[in-house]
């Protein structure tokens, strides 16, 4: 890559990285830390909770693409997180019911909230194969959808991190609102994945071990869409949207792709996190989730790679750690951190190593410009 | 009949509400392009100075007369503050400010949370604002009249300060172009400043007029400033105008949906609508005329 970006500095270890040879060095180790190590010595709970923690990470690889590579704001991410989770909540309550009650019975819940009938948009969900095509395809065709609304008529920048937002606040109010998806509650109380019992620790494991899959595969097609032609040109609509235009792409296509990616991670994590956590409800989905989704992006370096990947760990590592023994001190300490890493160091830890070359080194005239 | 004159002050009652808490938003963000996500904490602290005020004076007619100038001043000063030591780095970068706005938002939250305590407070409404007035048939709780007056004449102060003193005139000259301002000898770092702190003032202020129709939390603000961004981004950059007709439509919207769905679907609608509206006018109802790109 020829282009110098904030977070992307040249070390000689990112050098390594770029080639045939660093990256497949990288996913090596990689995989052996999280298939090989981290199984060796994590007790089930604590791989429970990683496995918990790859959900962030995943989201955070789709955000690090369309905020940190595409300039896109997205701080409705949870909208899409919750549609993933929703969508494999509802098969998980629907087979618990088909296989406790027999054909015909209700999900618990809806029993306890009085409701005899099965709702009609329920009903395809029984379906595994129904489940896991309409993951894939809802979120992402709505983000298609939305993104080619939004961005086909130039609303960018402020503009859409609003949008973005209100969504979010819009889907959580609209899902609290809704008796048959649980309410406020939400859905909780899974008993079975696809025919295994949730209960059985082997099966947490299986499940850890899928999360850590997607996760490496979503970097993988990171990875890929970055050293594209595609690649370039969505950084090159993040820095000078309008000289893009000029030479004759069209830019919205481009940030829709990246925003549609973004999406379907978010919702892969979203309906890999259910198992694992047992519970969605709109209160992990709003407005503040939304956002908090952005921390660890931003902490480990938005425009980088990896550091969404370790800086969403990192922050839902240090959440759990510190919530619920200081709940008021972590308030501020998120706080805090959102005002020094974006205001000091835009870039986040991506870039430290860089910086202090940039203090040795003088910039060159085009950086300086820049 | 009846229904109709209700359902339209019920509009107008929620547009008042959304214009007191965007009227400042469309100084910050609009002029200044400043997204400013402690507005909504500003507000809040409005509530708190209310509350405070009361606790201090007793009698809720002189406290609410008190609180009113005190939430400018609180409000005002703390986006002063925040301009001063963070937004004022930050003028290239809209984006970033969003988020580290939002960082601060969160930690006054968390402030508010520590000395207020989590619950929700009351403020208690003076004798002269309780009960309702008959207006065409429908009784209107006069609260809700209060503010929409107070509404009103914010947007009348903010139309006139920026229309005939000599700092509105700065604020616009600066808004329409900043180099040649500086050029002629206007501090565009004062005007800023100033900016931020009406701005902010009138979030305040809206703090202290939503005490009289809802208990204060920490969280309070919070709940209008994404409606408050929906107006101005529906209304069009750095116009009053547009946000008054913005506001004004939404709520009436927002009534007129409540009143055919349900309140959770009204909010559902209401988006669906303002991303209908972009398509049609990206730049929103009243723009601004500027020669640059995007």
């Amino acid at each position: 890559m020829s282009t110098r970006l904030p977070g992307s500095e040249r070390t000689p270890m990112t050098r390594f990285l770029d080639t045939r040879l660093g990256t497949w060095t990288g996913f090596a180790a990689a995989a052996l830390v999280l298939f090989g190590l981290a199984p060796l010595v994590l007790s089930g709970f604590r791989l429970g909770l990683l496995a918990q923690f790859l959900c962030y990470a995943i989201v955070a690889v789709g955000i690090g693409l369309a905020w940190g590579r595409g300039g896109m704001l997205t701080l409705g991410q949870g909208v899409f997180f919750g549609m993933g989770a929703y969508l494999m909540a509802m098969h998980l309550k629907m087979a618990d019911a088909r296989f406790e009650g027999g054909p015909g019975a209700v999900p618990d819940f809806m029993e306890l909230a009085g409701i005899r009938e099965l709702p009609a948009y329920w009903a395809p969900f029984a379906s595994p194969v129904f489940t896991v095509a309409a993951i894939l395809v809802l979120p992402t065709a709505f983000a298609v959808l939305l993104g080619l609304a939004v961005f086909k008529r130039r609303v960018k920048g402020a503009y859409f991190a609003i949008l973005s937002q209100a969504l979010a606040g819009a889907f959580a109010i609209l899902l609290i609102g809704q008796q048959s998806l649980g309410g406020f509650n939400g859905l909780s109380r899974f008993r079975y994945f696809f025919g295994f019992t949730l209960a059985d620790p082997a099966n947490q494991r299986m499940l850890y071990f899928i999360a850590a899959a997607v996760l490496l595969a979503v970097v993988a097609v990171s990875l890929q869409l970055r050293r594209s032609r595609y690649g370039e040109l969505l950084v090159a609509v993040r820095d000078a949207e309008e000289r893009v235009r000029f030479l004759g792409y069209d830019a919205a296509n481009v940030k829709v792709v990246a925003y549609a990616a973004a999406a379907l991670f978010a919702a892969v994590a979203g309906a890999v996190f259910v198992p694992i956590v047992g519970i969605i409800s709109p209160a992990s989905i709003g407005i503040v989730p939304s956002i908090m989704f952005l921390l660890g992006v931003a902490i480990g370096g938005r425009a980088s790679l990896v550091g969404p990947v370790v800086g969403a760990l990192v922050v839902a590592w240090a959440q759990t750690a510190l919530s619920e023994q200081f709940p008021s001190a972590w308030t501020y300490a998120q706080g805090l951190l959102f005002i020094l890493v974006i205001a000091l160091l835009p870039g986040g830890l991506a870039s430290a190593a860089a910086l202090t070359k940039r203090f040795r080194t003088k910039p060159t005239p085009v950086e300086a410009a820049a | 009949m009846d229904l109709l004159v209700g359902q339209l002050f019920t509009g107008l009652s929620t547009g008042s509400i959304l214009l007191l808490a965007a009227l400042g938003l469309s100084l910050t963000f609009g002029q200044m392009g400043v997204v400013n996500m402690a507005h909504g904490e500003f507000i809040m602290a409005g509530c708190y100075t209310a509350y405070v005020v009361q606790q201090v004076v007793g009698d809720a007619g002189a406290s609410l007369l008190i609180a009113l100038p005190a939430g400018f001043l609180v409000g005002g000063a703390m986006g002063l503050v925040l301009e001063a030591l963070l937004i004022r780095r930050l003028y290239h970068r809209p984006l970033d400010t969003l988020l580290v706005t939002f960082g601060v938002g969160l930690i006054l939250q968390q402030a508010a949370r520590d000395v207020f305590g989590a619950p929700a407070v009351n403020v208690s409404v003076p004798e002269a604002l309780r009960g309702g007035v008959d207006l065409l048939g429908v009784t209107v709780p006069r609260t809700r009249l209060f503010i929409m007056a107070l509404a009103v004449l914010s947007v009348a102060a903010v139309a006139l300060v920026l229309r005939f003193t000599p700092a509105g005139r700065r604020i616009r000259a600066v808004v329409g172009n900043r180099d040649l301002a500086e050029t002629a000898g206007i501090s565009s770092r004062a005007v800023d400043a100033g900016t931020f702190f009406i701005g902010s003032g009138l979030a305040g202020v809206a703090g202290v007029a939503l005490t009289l129709i809802g208990s204060t939390s920490p969280t309070t603000g919070q709940s209008y400033l994404v409606d408050a961004f929906l107006v101005v981004v529906a209304g069009g950059l750095g116009r009053i105008k547009g946000a008054v007709v913005a506001a004004v439509a939404l709520g009436a919207l927002q009534a007129v949906f409540e009143t055919y769905s349900t309140a959770s679907l009204a909010k559902v609608g209401v988006f669906v609508v303002i991303v209908v509206f972009l398509q049609l006018r990206p730049q929103g109802l009243f723009t601004l005329r500027t020669r640059s790109l995007a």
